[in-house]
C-alpha cells in the first residue's frame, strides 16, 4: 500500500499563501481552530501501491497521472483549464495525464466565493474590505463550501492549482536527486519527465513510489507567466476531440450493468406533494416493469427510457395545490405590494442625501419588471442510482458535490458520507445543477428498487416544469438630473430571493438578506452625489434560484436601463457620460474600450440605434455596446462589442467562446422568454415555448478580455447582465420607444 | 423484430413501431451521439441520416425505419479526416457540447445540398438547432472553414 505524504492540507495551504500573495490562507491560527476534515486529503484513502498525492488535485501512480478537476465542468470549460493549469506547473501535456472530477470534500472548498459573499463592492480594494474577505474566506474553509458558480473557478483556483503542480514538480525533482545523486538545482523538467544532466530521463510516473517516502516540497513555486507554454496562450480545450467526435459521455449517455430506466411526473405545484393517482392505463404499457409512488410523484420504471416517460404520461395525478399563487396576475401583485418596511431586505448602499438630491433638478420615475425565466439546459436532467444497504451511490452532473450527498441522504434516511458521487460532464446548467429535484426523486426510486442500479431521466416537459426559476422582480427607481449631471439615483427593487432559496434547500438556510439582490443594484461606479440601492424581499412567491448571472441579470437591466433614462434626460452623450461618470480608473478604460472597438461617433440615425450598457458582476466589469436596425420584420440585432477585464485571461479562446455564449444567453431571453404560472404550473414546457436565441438572430460579436484588475476574474457569467440594457438602450437610441420589462418581444418584434 | 441498418451494422430491435428512432438508438443500441434535448423537434440535438438525408431522429419511428439505413455521427465516412468535424475542432465550437452531434449532422447535410453556403443560407438551414451555449458565432465560422476545406479536397 502505498502512503500519503506525513504532509496536512494545512501545511500545503500555508505553504501556497506563503508564495500565492494576497491569498489569506495561514492567517487563521492554530489547527484544532480547522474542521478536521478540512485539511485531509481526500486522495489518500483511495491511493493504491507505490503511488502518490502531494495535494487533493494531483494523484501519481506507477502508471498513470491523474489530474483532478475540483470544479464541474458544464460546458464553460473548466475541466480543461483546471488540469491545465497544474500540467502547466508540472511540465505535462495534453495527453500525459487523466482528468477525474473531484469527490465531495471540504477540501476542496471554495475560496473563490470570499470577495462575492464580502459584503464590499469588488471595486473596493480598502484594508476593511480585504480583511472582510479574510474573514469570509475563513468561513468557506470552515464550512468545507464546495460548490461551482459565481463564475469562481479561477478566482479559487488559478493561484492554488499552480502552486499544486509546484509542489508536485519540485517534490519529484527532489525524489530524482535522492535516486541519481545529483543536486536538485541541476535537475530539470519536460514532457512528463526529470531531466539529468546527462540527458537521462525518469518519467514521472517511476518516481511515485520514492516521491511518497520523501517530505515534499512545500516552498515551491508557480512560474511568472511570462514563461508559460499553454497557459494565456491560444489552446485547445482538451474536451473539444472527445465532443466533436461523439464520444464524450455526458451524465445522460452512462450505463451501467442491469440497470432499469426511471422517468417521473412530479407535482407541478413546486414543493408540494401527490394527494392521489390512477396508473390503470400505465400498468399496461409496453416496458413498463414498475409503478412507484414517490413523495412529491409518481415513476415509471420500465425497460427503457421512453417506454418509462410515455407511461408515466399517462398516470393521472392529483396534486396538492401551490403554496404559492396559482395565477402569474397574483405573483406580480405581491410584488408590487412589496415595496414596504416590512419586506426590508437591506439599504445597501447610501451616499449623500438621497432626498434633498431628488428634490434638486428634473425629476425622473420609472417602473422595470422582469420574470421568472428557466434555465433549461439541453441536456436534461438526470441521473444513475443505486442503493444497497451500505448506502446509495449517484452518478450525476452536478455543482455541489456535498450538497449532492446531503439531499440524497436525507431523502432516505441515510448520512450523507454513505452516499457516494460521481460527478459527470454536464451538457450545460446555468444554474439548474445547482438544485437537486433529480436528485431527491432519484434518491427515494432507488430505494425502492433497492439492488438495481436506476437511469432516471426527466422528460424536456417534466424539466420544463420543475424548473426552479430566475428571480422574479420589479425595480421602482427615481433620479434627477440638473445642469447636465445626475445629482440623484434612488434604486429599489422587490424581488424573491434566488441566493437564500438555493442555501436553502441545500440545507444551510440563510437569515441575512439575500446578497444577491445588491448584485447590479449597490455596485454603481458612477459618480452619482446621491445614490441609495435597497432591496425589498417580496413573500409567498414561487421558488426561486440562481439562473446564469443571478441577481445582476434582473438589476443589470433596471440599474443601467435606468442610468441610461438619466443620461438621456440630462442630454448627455451615453458613452460618453459614463466614461466621464465612471469613478474606478480601471473600469473606465473598460468602457474607454469599447467605446473604441465599436468607433462610437453618437447617433447613427436612418433607423439605426446603439446602446451601451456597463456592469460589473463577480468582480468582472464588463462593457457592452449593441446596435440594432428598425426594419419593416422588427428590430435586427447587427452587431455587438464587448470589453471585459478579468485581470488575466488564462485559455485566451475558451473566454472569447464564453463571452460570446453570454451575449447570447442575456440577448435571447431578454427578447423572448418567460415563465408564467396557471393553475400553480409554469405554462412554458418546450423551446417552442421559451425559445431564446437561435442562429438566425444571432449577431456578430466583438470580444476583448483586459487585464488590469489586480485579482483573477471569472467570465462565465459576466457577460450577461450588459447584454439586455445595451440591447433596451439601442431600442430606445432607433426608435425612440423605451423597454422597461422583459421580454422585450411582448412590446416590439424582431426580426 | 424490426430490422434496420445503423452505421452499416445490420440490427434487430424488439421494440414497439411507435418508438422513435432516437430512442432505440440510444437505449437500445447504445448509440450515444444522437441526444436527447426536446423530443419534439424543436432543438436539433437528436439529427441523423436516414438514407443519407438528415433527420430529427426523435420524430422517427422505428417502424418507418424498418430495412433503412442510419447513419449517426459515430459512422460517418472518414471521421477522423472529415472537413466537418475538423473544422469544428480547428474553431473549437463545443462548450458544453451536448448540442454539437446534432449541428454537426444538420452542417454536413447543409454542405451537401450547399457547398459555399452565405450567412443567410447557414441561419435558413441551422436555425432548427438550439445551442444553449450560445456557440453560433462558432457554427458559422466552422461551416465557412468547412466548406472551403471540402473545395480544397475536390
Amino acid at each position: 500500500m502505498g502512503h500519503m505524504q506525513s504532509l496536512s492540507r494545512r501545511a500545503f495551504v500555508i505553504g501556497s499563501a506563503a508564495v500565492a500573495g494576497g491569498i489569506a490562507f495561514g492567517a487563521y491560527g492554530s489547527a484544532e481552530a480547522a474542521a478536521p476534515s478540512a485539511d485531509d486529503n481526500p486522495l489518500a484513502a483511495g491511493l493504491g501501491p507505490n503511488s502518490v498525492t502531494f495535494n487533493p488535485w494531483v494523484e501519481i501512480s506507477p502508471d498513470k497521472i491523474t489530474l483532478i478537476a475540483q470544479h464541474a465542468d458544464i460546458g464553460q470549460g473548466v475541466g480543461s483549464v483546471q488540469p491545465i493549469m497544474i500540467a502547466e506547473e508540472m511540465d505535462l501535456d495534453p495527453g500525459q495525464f487523466g482528468i477525474r472530477f473531484a469527490g465531495p470534500s471540504p477540501a476542496y472548498f471554495n475560496t473563490g466565493f470570499a470577495d462575492e459573499f464580502a459584503p464590499f463592492v469588488a471595486a473596493d480594494q480598502s484594508p476593511a474590505a480585504e480583511e472582510a474577505r479574510a474573514k469570509t474566506l475563513e468561513w468557506l474553509r470552515q464550512a468545507g463550501l464546495q460548490m461551482t458558480g459565481g463564475s469562481s473557478t479561477l478566482p479559487d483556483t488559478y493561484d492554488k492549482l499552480r502552486v499544486a503542480g509546484a509542489v508536485a514538480r519540485e517534490t519529484l525533482k527532489a525524489a530524482a536527486a535522492k535516486r541519481s545523486g545529483v543536486a536538485v538545482a541541476d535537475l530539470r523538467t519536460q514532457s512528463g519527465h526529470v531531466i539529468l544532466p546527462n540527458g537521462t530521463k525518469i518519467a514521472y510516473v517511476a518516481l511515485a513510489a520514492e516521491a511518497s517516502k520523501i517530505p515534499p516540497v512545500l516552498d515551491a513555486q508557480p512560474r511568472d507567466p511570462s514563461k508559460w507554454r499553454m497557459l494565456g496562450k491560444p489552446m485547445m480545450r482538451l474536451d473539444v476531440r472527445s465532443k466533436v467526435m461523439g464520444e464524450l459521455k455526458f451524465g445522460i449517455d452512462q450505463r451501467t450493468e442491469g440497470m432499469m430506466y426511471a422517468s417521473v411526473k412530479l407535482n407541478p405545484n413546486k414543493g408540494q406533494p401527490l394527494k392521489s393517482y390512477d396508473a390503470g392505463k400505465a400498468r399496461s404499457m409496453p416496458g413498463v416493469k414498475k409503478i412507484l409512488e414517490i413523495k412529491n410523484g409518481v415513476a415509471v420504471i420500465a425497460t427503457n427510457s421512453w417506454y418509462a416517460m410515455k407511461a408515466v404520461e399517462a398516470i393521472a395525478c392529483e396534486w396538492a395545490p401551490s403554496a404559492y399563487p396559482a395565477e402569474q396576475a397574483d405573483h406580480w401583485k405581491v410584488l408590487e405590494s412589496s415595496f414596504k418596511p416590512e419586506f426590508l431586505g437591506k439599504e445597501w448602499r447610501k451616499i449623500g442625501d438621497i432626498e434633498a438630491g431628488l428634490k434638486t433638478g428634473k425629476l425622473v420615475e420609472a417602473e422595470y419588471r422582469a420574470p421568472y425565466v428557466a434555465h433549461q439546459p439541453l441536456e436534461p436532467l438526470n441521473g444513475i442510482g443505486l442503493v444497497t444497504d451500505k448506502g446509495m451511490e449517484i452518478w450525476v452532473g452536478h455543482q455541489s458535490p456535498r450538497f449532492v450527498q446531503y439531499v440524497a441522504a436525507t431523502a432516505i434516511g441515510l448520512k450523507p458520507e454513505q452516499v457516494t458521487f460521481h460527478n459527470q460532464w454536464s451538457g450545460g446548467s446555468f444554474g439548474h445543477r445547482l438544485e437537486y429535484e433529480n436528485v431527491r426523486v432519484l434518491a427515494e426510486i432507488a430505494n425502492q428498487m433497492k439492488g438495481t442500479p436506476i437511469k432516471l431521466v426527466f422528460s424536456r416537459e417534466e424539466d420544463f416544469l420543475q424548473d426552479i426559476p430566475r428571480q422574479i422582480a420589479i425595480a421602482r427607481h427615481r433620479g434627477s438630473v440638473d445642469k447636465s449631471k445626475i445629482v440623484a439615483a434612488d434604486l429599489q427593487l422587490a424581488s424573491t430571493t434566488p441566493l437564500k432559496g438555493l442555501l436553502e434547500r441545500s440545507g444551510t438556510p440563510s437569515k441575512d438578506p439575500d446578497g444577491q439582490l445588491a448584485a447590479g443594484l449597490w455596485n454603481v461606479y458612477y459618480d452619482i452625489p446621491n445614490f441609495r440601492a435597497t432591496s425589498y424581499e417580496a413573500q409567498g412567491l414561487s421558488p426561486s434560484t440562481t439562473w446564469r448571472s443571478v441577481g445582476a441579470s434582473t438589476s443589470g437591466f433596471f440599474t443601467e436601463s435606468f442610468i441610461d433614462e438619466l443620461i438621456h434626460a440630462a442630454g448627455l452623450d451615453p458613452m460618453k457620460a459614463r466614461i466621464a461618470m465612471c469613478t474606478v480608473p480601471h473600469y473606465r478604460k473598460v468602457l474607454e474600450t469599447v467605446a473604441e472597438m465599436s468607433d462610437w461617433k453618437g447617433p447613427l440615425g436612418n433607423g439605426r440605434g446603439r446602446g451601451v450598457a456597463f456592469v460589473e458582476s463577480f468582480g468582472t466589469p464588463t462593457a457592452e455596446v449593441v446596435e440594432v436596425t428598425a426594419t419593416d420584420r422588427g428590430i435586427r440585432i447587427d452587431k455587438v462589442w464587448v470589453a471585459a477585464d478579468v485581470g488575466k485571461v488564462v485559455d485566451p479562446v475558451n473566454f472569447e467562446n464564453q463571452v460570446q455564449g453570454g451575449v447570447v444567453w442575456g440577448l435571447g431571453h431578454a427578447i423572448n422568454c418567460e415563465l408564467t404560472y396557471a393553475k400553480g404550473a409554469v405554462q412554458q414546457t418546450n423551446y417552442n415555448h421559451h425559445e431564446a436565441m437561435r442562429i438566425y438572430q444571432c449577431p456578430v460579436i466583438e470580444v476583448r478580455g483586459l487585464e488590469n484588475d489586480p485579482k483573477v476574474r471569472g467570465v462565465g457569467e459576466p457577460p450577461v447582465p450588459p447584454a439586455a440594457p445595451a440591447l433596451a438602450n439601442a431600442i430606445f437610441a432607433a426608435t425612440g420607444k423605451r423597454i422597461r420589462e422583459m421580454p422585450f418581444n411582448k412590446f416590439i418584434d424582431f426580426v | 423484430m424490426i430490422e434496420l441498418t445503423v452505421n452499416g451494422i445490420k440490427r434487430q430491435v424488439d421494440v414497439v413501431p411507435e418508438m422513435p428512432l432516437l430512442w432505440v438508438l440510444r437505449d437500445e443500441l447504445g448509440i450515444t451521439s444522437p441526444k436527447y434535448g426536446c423530443g419534439v423537434a424543436q432543438c436539433g440535438a437528436c439529427t441523423v441520416q436516414i438514407d443519407g438525408m438528415a433527420v430529427r431522429s426523435c420524430q422517427s419511428h422505428i417502424g418507418e425505419v424498418a430495412g433503412k439505413s442510419v447513419v449517426t455521427l459515430e459512422g460517418l465516412d472518414k471521421k477522423e479526416q472529415h472537413p466537418v468535424l475538423q473544422a469544428w475542432i480547428e474553431h473549437q465550437v463545443p462548450q458544453c457540447g451536448y448540442c454539437q452531434t446534432g449541428q454537426i449532422m444538420q452542417a454536413i447535410s447543409l454542405l451537401d445540398l450547399i457547398s459555399n453556403p452565405t450567412d443567410d443560407e447557414i441561419n435558413q438551414v441551422m436555425s432548427g438547432n438550439l445551442c444553449r451555449c450560445g456557440t453560433y458565432p462558432r457554427i458559422r465560422a466552422a461551416i465557412h472553414a468547412a466548406a472551403a476545406k471540402k473545395m480544397a479536397e475536390k
